[in-house]
């Protein structure tokens, strides 16, 4: 049945199962494998990702072509489908979620890390780490009861008394609005950038600090032009996956952004975004082109994410090498 | 000796838990054998609470049939019974030539129980039922009547105080069959309305602003003074939520309640064609209230396993006969006599 081995071939065979069980046992092969099998799935998932998005968006591509990014029109009935107020409303949301939360956390990190008493910034990071995990859609109601109430009162008629010579503070005041939405974003992206901010922070190592104090620099001297500087890269990875958070929201974006897919530069107006639109038309969605220009809303709020994320590359290689002169 | 102790105490508290987990996963398995006959559909959100509590209902009576009902949507029911991956889907909106044709068998609409749509708002100062007409309501989701005051609403509230207050449209952000109904129902009575926008699930909206689910519009027209938006009866009822009356073709201000829901199917029930996909909003009884629809229940005609075409026939006669008594306790409108009737010959077509 089976050719009798012969005793060399049987001598070679045990030799080599034994330099693999010897290398199994070390765990290095073990380990190679295991690492290069988690890292390739990634590349997988996002390939297959894409892959299907751009297969089941293939309608929508040849009807409208480039003229999909740049349409303003959504209209499910006559199959005109435009993604530029979508990309528009995603876009500003994320921004204004930015404006707001960088400096927000960004201050409330270096107060933990350099200024606080250890255990009370132990407290607070622990307290603050528990609002990471809150599910979006809490944010979105505590915006509709709490935050969209007191902008439509309060908030937006003062903006409108001392700024409305501004176009982004003009027009009817709802509540529900492009600030709205832009606010619960950075409430919800808040905790990202302080956790992350504040162990790079701590990271710093205290040579640095106790160098810059032994030059006679204060305390604030020390933490503004060193210790901040020296963790710039970490901060600013801290902000950008505070931003990817923000562009894909979907939950709490769409309970306060007043689903309109218009273009309208004042932050009173109602507004769209990419994920909020996919999630609330996507179930009910029966015409084909409709279905798949949602699934190519996908595709473009992948692209987005792309975008932005090279772009902050460049902000951060730039903005390290002006740190390292500095230094 | 202390750190023993509670060591030992902690093995122990650990063997008696799982002891308990152990007692607690073995009594189900004492129930009866899993059931004979397992169906699976998916579909419509609007009309879940009550196929839920038929379908749980139905396996009491019948332990040997179990349906599993999946609420994604009605694109998602329709789509998937296409593809045929269930074994029936629900709707809220009938399906399309189109649609028929890209479906591997047959498929045959069963009207289940109806629903409608209400105009919900909040005026500050007016607690009163305020009269609509379908006219009115097109040109003030158009953007074309934009104040409270405004003569058209006006001289139907006569008696009413009307503020010189902006209208907020508030409408459904979410596709949805409540928005169907409505822009179906807009479409019919104003044709400006039906060329300018349409009858979708997702419309592109002139004015106004999106709330998600019913709760998101209703949150939206609590918080914003002025909001006029539209929310199903059942929602409305359930949520004490104050609407307003719209005028029927029969020329009455009717205020929708279950009766008036029924009322317009009955009055209708004779431009009813054989295969069931009909719209039934702007209905012509006097009693009946305009804007309401069907919900249906998609069923292929064929059936290659003769179980699982016995187990929906039965189901479809029990959910058309003793079923429609539990709808109106969850808020849903029965169907009219004489289309429950014509559903129970049409179950013959099944086979």
């Amino acid at each position: 049945m089976a050719i009798a081995p012969n005793a060399a071939d049987r001598a070679r065979f045990s030799r080599r199962a034994r330099q693999f069980l010897k290398k199994l046992r070390h765990g290095d092969e073990v380990a190679h494998l295991i690492t290069l099998l988690a890292a390739s799935s990634i590349i997988v998932v996002t390939l297959m990702l894409v892959y299907q998005l751009f297969i089941n968006s293939a309608l929508p591509r040849h009807k409208f072509g480039l003229e999909f990014f740049a349409g303003k029109t959504w209209d499910p009935v006559s199959e005109e489908f435009g993604a530029l107020p979508f990309i528009y409303g995603t876009v500003v949301s994320s921004a204004l979620a930015l404006l707001v939360a960088v400096p927000l956390g960004v201050g409330a990190a270096i107060f933990l890390s350099e200024l606080a008493p250890l255990r009370i910034s132990n407290y607070l990071t622990f307290v603050i780490e528990l609002l990471a995990a809150v599910p979006s859609v809490i944010y979105g109601l505590l915006g509709i009861f709490v935050l969209v109430p007191v902008l439509r009162t309060v908030v937006m008629p003062f903006l409108k008394r001392t700024l409305g010579f501004l176009p982004i503070f003009k027009g009817p005041i709802y509540g529900v609005s492009m600030l709205a939405g832009g606010l619960v974003l950075a409430i919800m992206i808040v905790p990202f950038i302080i956790s992350v901010s504040r162990e790079v922070l701590l990271a710093v190592p205290v040579e640095q600090r106790e160098a810059a104090l032994g030059l006679g620099a204060t305390k604030w001297e020390s933490t503004w032009q060193v210790v901040v500087p020296f963790a710039k890269v970490g901060i600013m990875a801290s902000i950008f996956l505070a931003l990817a958070r923000a562009l894909g929201e979907t939950m709490a974006v769409t309970m306060v952004i007043g689903n309109d897919p218009k273009i309208n530069a004042s932050l009173f107006a109602p507004a769209y975004s990419i994920a909020a639109v996919i999630a609330n038309e996507f179930t009910e969605a029966t015409g084909d082109v409709h279905l798949q220009a949602l699934i190519e809303l996908g595709l473009v709020l992948f692209l987005l994410t792309i975008l932005i994320n090279g772009l902050a590359r460049l902000v951060i290689i730039a903005t390290t090498q002006k740190g390292a002169a500095q230094g | 000796m202390k750190l023993k102790n509670s060591i030992t105490r902690i093995t122990l508290s650990i063997v008696l838990a799982t002891l308990g987990i152990c007692a607690f996963v073995k009594s189900p398995s004492a129930a009866p054998a899993p059931p004979a006959l397992s169906l699976t559909a998916t579909g419509a959100t609007f009309p879940f609470p009550i196929y839920s509590k038929w379908f749980t209902e139905y396996n009491r009576i019948h332990p040997d049939v179990q349906i599993n009902y999946n609420s994604l949507g009605s694109g998602a029911g329709i789509r998937q019974l296409q593809a045929g991956t269930v074994d029936f889907g629900a709707s809220d909106v009938p399906m399309t030539d189109d649609q028929l044709h890209q479906a591997k068998v047959p498929v045959l609409h069963f009207p289940t129980v109806l629903g409608a749509v209400v105009a919900t708002y909040h005026i500050e100062g007016v607690t009163q039922e305020l009269n609509f007409t379908g006219p009115v309501l097109a040109d003030i989701f158009l953007g074309k009547i934009t104040k409270w005051n405004d003569p058209a609403l006006a001289s139907l509230n006569k008696g009413v105080n009307l503020p010189d207050a902006d209208i907020v449209v508030v409408h459904r952000s979410d596709g949805s069959g409540t928005s169907f109904v409505w822009t179906d129902y807009l479409s019919k009575v104003s044709p400006e309305w039906k060329s300018k926008v349409g009858a979708s699930a997702s419309v592109n909206w002139p004015v106004g602003m999106g709330g998600k689910g019913s709760e998101g519009v209703t949150g939206l027209v609590k918080e914003q003074p002025g909001a006029l938006g539209y929310v199903e009866l059942t929602y409305a009822i359930q949520n004490k939520l104050l609407y307003g009356r719209v005028k029927n073709s029969a020329g009455v201000f009717q205020k929708a309640d279950l009766a008036a829901v029924t009322a317009a199917a009955a009055s209708e029930a004779r431009k009813i064609p054989a295969d069931f996909r009909v719209s039934i909003t702007d209905a012509s009884g006097k009693m009946a209230y305009p804007i309401c629809t069907f919900t249906y229940m998609l069923i292929p005609s064929k059936f290659d396993d003769a179980a699982k075409k016995n187990g929906i026939k039965d189901f479809l006669h029990w959910m058309l006969t003793e079923g429609q008594n539990d709808a109106e306790g969850l808020f849903y409108a029965k169907l009219p006599k004489d289309v429950v009737a014509r559903e129970l010959k049409a179950i013959a077509q099944i086979n």
